[in-house]
């Protein structure tokens, strides 16, 4: 692990294995986690822009050291700015 | 009385969850309680064996769950060392899908009256004889280990506990090695803490008396010179509501003993 160079001990791969394993676990028993997630994100930026919510992707993501959230939204529009 | 009901899991089998119903039901009668531990590891049963009661089962779980007894008290077995300890013995030859959560509730409710603490030793799995164990329980111990697989099932169960309204089930971590600990080849207090986030209530230490103590029928927690049998008395205290500290594994060497090191090399 490129992460650990300075600490190649197995009790430190161990740890990291388990946290990348767990945000994956919780993601997947708390049903519909990605669902909400997703409705939620909608909702916020569809106040200033308007997305095209059918090509929209979201996914856990999770590489050798750490575990992200990725979000592709395609804008189709901006809002104009609401001055008053 | 109103017994505490509480049942002790973990997900993955192998981890000491049997082994940590006997000596905290064990410690908890040494201090004067009222306890009955419960096996539902149906067709699996091993508690009998750990107290050294498995010659005395006439009757089971089972055959209480069925009425098949005059009353639970037919079945229990009572421990001849300790006064008030008590086992309902799991069934080994019926199936697991024998029992159901509806019995298991009725059965530990007519037990609540008579005891103070109900230990439910759960078998692993997360199926129905887990369900059947957790339907009666108010509170929830996890026994996990040092390692990757079972602090990844811990993690589940947590979660599954909580579906089930029981929000802070206590942690056992069970079998830690402080010399791999130091070599850092094993996961420590902190990192299960860290990763778990759920309430400790003890670390035992990997022991060989431990299994001594399951070739004899007699659990750890009455052998005064064994350091599991202390761990498991210091977790006897604490969920009676002592604060007891954890006691130490940093078994850093001083001085002397980095010096001595030095002259052997390691």
């Amino acid at each position: 692990m490129k992460l650990f160079r300075d600490d190649p001990s197995s009790k430190s791969q161990a740890v990291e294995r388990l946290r990348l394993i767990l945000v994956h676990d919780r993601a997947k028993v708390s049903t519909g986690l990605l669902e909400l997630l997703r409705n939620e994100i909608i909702n916020a930026i569809s106040k200033y822009v308007e997305i095209d919510e059918d090509q929209m992707e979201i996914e856990l993501n999770s590489s050798e050291a750490k575990a992200e959230l990725v979000a592709n939204i395609p804008v189709l529009k901006v809002r104009r700015a609401l001055d008053n | 009385m109103a017994a505490r009901v509480i049942v002790v899991t973990s997900g993955k089998g192998g981890v000491g969850k049997t082994t940590t119903v006997a000596n905290l039901g064990t410690g908890l009668a040494l201090r004067q309680k009222k306890v009955v531990m419960i096996d539902t590891d149906i067709g699996l049963r091993n508690l009998d064996l750990l107290m050294g009661m498995e010659n005395r089962i006439c009757f089971d779980l089972i055959n209480v769950a069925e009425n098949e007894c005059r009353s639970f008290r037919q079945a229990l077995i009572k421990d001849k060392r300790v006064e008030n300890l008590f086992l309902l013995p799991a069934s080994q030859i019926k199936n697991k899908d024998a029992l159901t959560a509806e019995q298991m509730v009725r059965i530990v409710d007519e037990l609540k009256e008579e005891f103070d603490y109900i230990l439910i030793d759960s078998p692993a799995g997360i199926e129905s004889g887990f369900e059947n164990a957790v339907a009666p329980a108010t509170e929830a111990i996890v026994v996990t280990n040092p390692e990757v697989p079972a602090v990844r099932d811990a993690d589940r169960i947590i979660g599954l506990l909580q579906a089930k309204k029981i929000y802070e089930p206590l942690l056992v971590l069970n079998r830690l090695r402080s010399d791999m600990v130091k070599k850092r080849d094993m996961l420590d207090v902190d990192d299960i803490n860290d990763i778990l986030a759920i309430k400790l209530l003890g670390v035992v230490p990997e022991d060989e008396q431990i299994i001594i103590a399951t070739n004899k029928g007699e659990p750890v927690v009455f052998n005064q010179q064994s350091k599991a049998g202390e761990a498991f008395r210091n977790i006897v205290r604490r969920l009676e509501g002592e604060a007891v500290p954890f006691m130490s594994f940093n078994t850093e060497p001083g001085v002397f003993g980095r010096f001595w090191k030095m002259l052997h090399g390691r």
